[in-house]
């Protein structure tokens, strides 16, 4: 298991005496696509956002249990470090309006206020938009504002601001249900790309998403992980009977 | 790299423990002074509540001459100039709100509006007296004789109109950014269904911001209380309380904040002095009160 990027083994997580994420024991591996699906309100998204720490900024949102990067508990961790090796991209496009599409992508260097010399700048710019299969549309508006673009455009923008800062992980919170389907097939093709230097963890609610993009799928439901297994495994053979009502539909 | 950043990071946290602090600071600072002014106040009236005692609320002869002094007159001086104004007021800073909210909420025509209606608190209460005087008291003084009452021309109602144009604008700006800020999807959503303007002020976006709106209004109230110069000007200055309601709404009368701006500088011995301070120990706990019984009725509208 020395591959194992993201570890969280008996982790809850409550809103005020709202008990979301329960007992949580999961363990990711590095370089590997992963889906989190489940119906709504299961803490699908409540786990996921308590991996950067994001969680605790919501008043009276309480965590317990280990989850660890690495070795490291993420949780005795400084935050700011953690979220800086645990990149984030959300359900809404969400480019700073304020910034050109160029700021936007050194935002995270900016926001922190690391100084670095204006080439430097330029070569991260210029492989986050490549990495986020951007730079061929934006190369010659780099300084127009980031808003301009499109909603798929725009999401991309956030996954180069993401990849700016090289973090270990980035989660994605339902990143393509914004977007519409030539967008969502656009971000689609890039998770492939991306997992050849990231790690992913993403929280979907469409289920074919989940079958084209990941490699390993897990199940909640009513805040507990059901189900952690190989994707091809969780949609042909799923061993637990809740899994299967949810894959064939019959609830949601 | 790695470890610089972790370096930074930490950086970073002890600069946010420092802004945090700065910030708490400064709130306590507030907090400190309102308890200062307070502490100053409760201290220079005991010499009056000691020599006049609890009586002193209800006493209604105010008589510095005589030595006997009741803030009873004031008192009601003060609640009838508030509320009446606060009454005459809202239709007004309702419809602005509304109009310049909802059905105008762009072009030059709404900025102009909006402008002048904010600049109807940036106009000094003394010009709001002067202008009363000398425009608004003639006119009552003929609305009076018609009436067949006496015509001072001052009093609480001259004041109180005065008051209720200068409090317009608090509750109106408020109005207005609060009924623009209510999400469109949810006004498209009753458009959907066949409602009209009205309708959808009345049934969406009223009660979307309700509360809001009953908050512009409160501070509207809570300046009418405490205002001083306009209704000194206006209201006629006279301590004792009227026999008839005919008489004390259209006769002269004072209110607490105006017998101390009036007579601060003639008291000229200390319980004369320290009952004027409690005077002013007593309006500041009838603005809290007036505010926190707001407060409650806000946190009950918000919650159903």
């Amino acid at each position: 298991m020395e591959h194992t990027v993201v570890s969280a083994s008996k982790f809850n997580a409550w809103f005020g005496d709202n008990h979301v994420v329960k007992d949580v024991t999961i363990g990711i591996e590095k370089n590997q696509v992963i889906a989190v699906m489940g119906p709504s309100g299961c803490g699908k998204t409540t786990f996921l956002r308590c991996i950067n720490r994001m969680h605790e900024l919501i008043p009276g949102a309480t965590a317990k249990g280990s989850l660890k990067l690495y070795d490291d508990e993420v949780y005795t961790m400084n935050p700011i470090y953690v979220r800086y090796k645990i990149g984030m991209v959300f359900q809404r496009p969400n480019p700073f309006p304020n910034l050109s599409i160029y700021d936007n992508v050194v935002a995270g260097y900016k926001l922190n206020g690391l100084k670095m010399a204006k080439a430097d700048m330029d070569v991260i710019v210029e492989k986050s938009l490549t990495s986020a299969a951007l730079w061929k549309e934006v190369k010659d508006s780099l300084h127009k504002k980031g808003t301009f673009l499109s909603g798929g455009q725009q999401q991309r923008l956030c996954i180069a601001r993401a990849i700016a800062m090289e973090p270990e992980v980035i989660l994605f919170d339902e990143p393509t249900s914004a977007l519409d389907p030539i967008s969502t097939s656009s971000v689609e093709q890039l998770f492939h790309e991306l997992k050849e230097n990231y790690t992913l963890i993403i929280v979907t609610h469409n289920m074919q998403q989940a079958a084209r993009v990941s490699d390993k799928t897990a199940f909640f439901y009513m805040g507990e992980l059901v189900e952690f297994d190989d994707t091809k495994q969780m949609f042909t053979a799923p061993t637990d009977v809740r899994t299967q009502n949810y894959i064939t539909g019959r609830f949601s | 790299m790695k470890n610089k950043r972790l370096d930074l990071s930490y950086t970073q946290m002890k600069w946010e423990t420092v802004f945090r602090r700065i910030l708490i600071f400064m709130s306590v600072i507030l907090v400190l002074i309102v308890i200062g002014i307070l502490i100053t106040l409760i201290i220079e009236s005991m010499p009056s509540i000691k020599s006049l005692g609890i009586g002193y609320l209800w006493g209604k002869v105010w008589d510095p001459v005589a030595n006997i002094y009741g803030a009873y007159p004031f008192l009601i001086g003060t609640l009838l100039t508030s509320f009446i104004a606060l009454i005459l007021s809202i239709p007004f800073s309702y419809a602005v709100s509304i109009y310049l909210g909802e059905y105008n909420p762009k072009g030059w025509l709404s900025n102009l509006l909006k402008n002048s209606i904010e600049l109807i608190a940036a106009v000094p209460s003394i010009i709001y007296g002067f202008w009363g005087l000398f425009v608004l008291v003639p006119v009552i003084r003929t609305f009076e004789a018609k009436i067949g009452v006496a015509p001072y021309g001052i009093g609480i109602f001259t004041a109180s109109l005065v008051l209720a144009v200068m409090i317009i604008p608090y509750a109106a700006s408020l109005g207005i950014t609060l009924i623009r800020m209510v999400p469109s999807p949810l006004k498209e959503g009753a458009y959907a269904l066949g409602a009209t303007r009205f309708e959808v002020i009345r049934s969406v976006i009223m009660p979307y911001t309700r509360s809001g709106l009953f908050a512009g209004v409160l501070l509207s109230l809570g300046r009418a209380l405490g205002e001083t110069m306009a209704v000194t000007m206006l209201i006629g200055n006279t301590s004792t309380l009227a026999h008839t309601f005919k008489d004390l709404i259209f006769g002269p009368s004072n209110t607490m904040a105006s017998v101390i701006a009036n007579e601060f500088t003639e008291a000229d011995h200390t319980v004369y002095l320290s009952a004027l301070i409690e005077l002013g120990l007593v309006l500041f706990f009838v603005t809290v009160i007036i505010n926190l019984i707001g407060k409650r009725i806000i946190t009950r509208f918000t919650n159903s």
